[in-house]
């Protein structure tokens, strides 16, 4: 499956990634090649085979629907670049 | 002092030779004068350790010292800490002061352990040569041309360097394992979910477990009694009992069935670190096990499937970093997007926005069966392989690398780097332990030998390699850095 420069683009996109046309090339080469690597994994046949999330195949423990978190908000926070009042500030959203 | 395992300064603090204090000073003072040639550290705590050092002592004039009360060690930079810089090796995270302990961290603070700071790393654990860290590259203590391995890298040289007796790290793809053999230490990989990964900054959460590295088996086997254990933080990590795993060692290994697996000797493998693994490999025949050659035919498989795992789990794991809640966050943002998307461009560096990009590709809409789905029926086929082999034998033993390490600059393009993790890779997909041992040199560069075993199987590889390392002497052989005084 070949990549083009406007699936680099469309995935930098997706993940949020600034990207200018340059480094869309740059990374096109790249993951043009990972993706040639990647693409032996499509002469094994895997037909009937179930996909492995996790090597253990364990479930999910549940436990009882109890507030277990106490509030840290102030502490939290402190590492955030921009708070006001508890409130994380970003650009203006809504005119 | 700087010249000794773990286990030796536990029992020389245990013994009142020299207190905790003492020894946090001379190894600080070590790290201080020789690091600058290394670059293993990324931020030291030296107040911090002072003041755990006095608490541990005053811990034992009390009475109440146990096994590791004192012991300095060091914590990859992946490790969140509470009141110190964690970066993961990235400019994204440069100011972030943790608010919180990870698990790992707060149990050896449980156990008196002092931490003497942060080791450098691959950005976000992604790399194998620790040439990916936004604060510059690890040399290796054997060779400064040389790479120490990653992405513990910092964590590996400071070992091998005589800086710390033992250091943490995390391991994807093969993050201890690598480095510990291209420093010419000892690092294990416990099985995925033995150690908690709360408080690890996550870079692919299905495959990242943290171990210990240090010069000897029986310094791990003692690390790993202290970190490992479920978590009710982190829901991946197994209720199980936790072992002493110090209890094994010494078995004798009469009978002990090895397999070689066929596929971790062929092309792609340096013939003199070949020599030097089937060397290792016959001391334990005189040790009275039996070998015996075995397929694990899905191996080749290993390393693109890790390429589509990995990079997806992690574009998942790194999309919280909006520049809203911690982290890098651009100047002047226009709106809310361009925060976003500056930020991240500005705040990631290369291989961690190839990864990004190679991760949101492959879950992208009308890509994420043939990618993410095959790759997770592949994965079955990899474990299915490793539990194949255990049906046979007891471990599985090979090279941990195809060769020693290599130079600085060397692995130019990303694949060229990927392949050199071939017989570590596949470990983490399968969720088994592995652990990595000194056994040799090719060109004054150390050899490791890898040691596998099945799920849970720590205190045998323990045994195994505790075993070894009492019939030779590679764990003890020491860079030129590590013999030098103050």
């Amino acid at each position: 499956m070949a990549l083009e420069h406007a699936d680099v683009l469309r995935a930098a996109h997706l993940a949020r990634l600034g990207l200018d046309d340059d480094e869309a090339a740059h990374y096109l080469d790249d993951l043009g090649h990972i993706l040639t690597m990647v693409d032996q994994l499509q002469s094994l046949d895997t037909e009937g085979v179930a996909p492995l999330a996790h090597p253990l195949e364990t479930t999910q423990r549940l436990r009882a629907d109890e507030v277990t978190e106490s509030d840290q908000r102030e502490r939290f926070q402190r590492c955030a670049p921009a708070v006001e009042q508890g409130l994380y500030l970003v650009p203006r959203v809504v005119e | 002092m700087h010249d000794t395992t773990l286990t030796a300064l536990a029992a020389g603090l245990a013994a009142g030779e020299f207190s905790s204090r003492e020894l946090t000073q001379a190894l600080l003072a070590r790290i201080e004068r020789l690091d600058g040639e290394l670059n293993s550290f990324i931020t030291l705590t030296a107040e911090q350790a002072l003041e755990a050092a006095d608490q541990a002592d005053a811990a034992r004039a009390a009475g109440n010292a146990g096994p590791l009360t004192g012991v300095p060690l060091a914590l990859k930079d992946l490790f969140c800490t509470e009141g110190v810089r964690t970066s993961a090796g990235s400019k994204m995270l440069d100011t972030f002061v943790a608010p919180y302990d990870a698990t790992v961290v707060e149990k050896l603070k449980a156990a008196g352990t002092v931490s003497l700071g942060k080791t450098n790393m691959d950005e976000f654990a992604m790399g194998s040569s620790n040439e990916n860290s936004f604060y510059g590259a690890v040399h290796n203590p054997w060779h400064r041309n040389a790479v120490p391995g990653g992405s513990s890298g910092g964590s590996a040289a400071a070992v091998a360097a005589g800086l710390v007796p033992a250091a943490m790290g995390t391991d994807t793809g093969g993050s201890i394992r690598q480095p510990a053999a291209f420093c010419g230490i000892t690092g294990l990989k416990p099985t995925y979910g033995r150690v908690s990964r709360y408080g690890i900054i996550a870079y692919a959460s299905s495959l990242d477990q943290a171990g210990p590295m240090a010069r000897t088996a029986e310094d791990c086997a003692r690390l790993l009694t202290a970190i490992a254990g479920h978590d009710l933080r982190d829901s991946t990590s197994v209720a199980r009992g936790v072992p002493d795993y110090t209890q094994e060692l010494d078995a004798p290994l009469a009978g002990l069935r090895i397999g070689l697996p066929r596929e971790y000797f062929g092309e792609g493998l340096d013939p003199a670190v070949e020599r030097a693994v089937r060397e290792a490999i016959g001391v334990f025949e005189t040790l009275g096990a039996t070998l015996r050659e075995v397929s694990l035919p899905h191996t080749h498989y290993a390393i693109p499937a890790y390429y589509v795992i990995a990079p997806a789990e992690a574009s998942s794991n790194l999309a919280r970093y909006d520049g809203v809640r911690f982290g890098h966050r651009c100047d002047a943002p226009a709106d809310l997007t361009d925060l976003y998307k500056r930020s991240r461009a500005e705040g990631f560096g290369e291989e961690v926005k190839r990864r990004i990009l190679m991760g949101t590709h492959t879950l992208s809409e009308g890509f994420f069966d043939a990618y993410y789905k095959k790759a997770q029926q592949v994965r079955r086929l990899i474990r299915q392989d490793f539990l194949d082999a255990f049906d046979e034998v007891d471990v599985l033993m090979g090279p941990t690398s195809p060769t020693p390490a290599f130079d600085l600059g060397a692995k130019k393009d990303p694949v060229s780097m990927y392949l050199q993790d071939i017989y570590t890779i596949a470990i983490n997909l399968a969720g088994i332990p592995g652990i990595s041992v000194p056994a040799g040199f090719v060109g004054g560069r150390p050899v490791g030998l890898q040691i596998l075993g099945t799920h849970f199987a720590e205190a045998r590889l323990l045994n195994v390699a505790h075993q070894f390392q009492q019939a030779t002497d590679w764990h003890l052989r020491r860079p030129a850095i590590a013999e030098e005084t103050l």
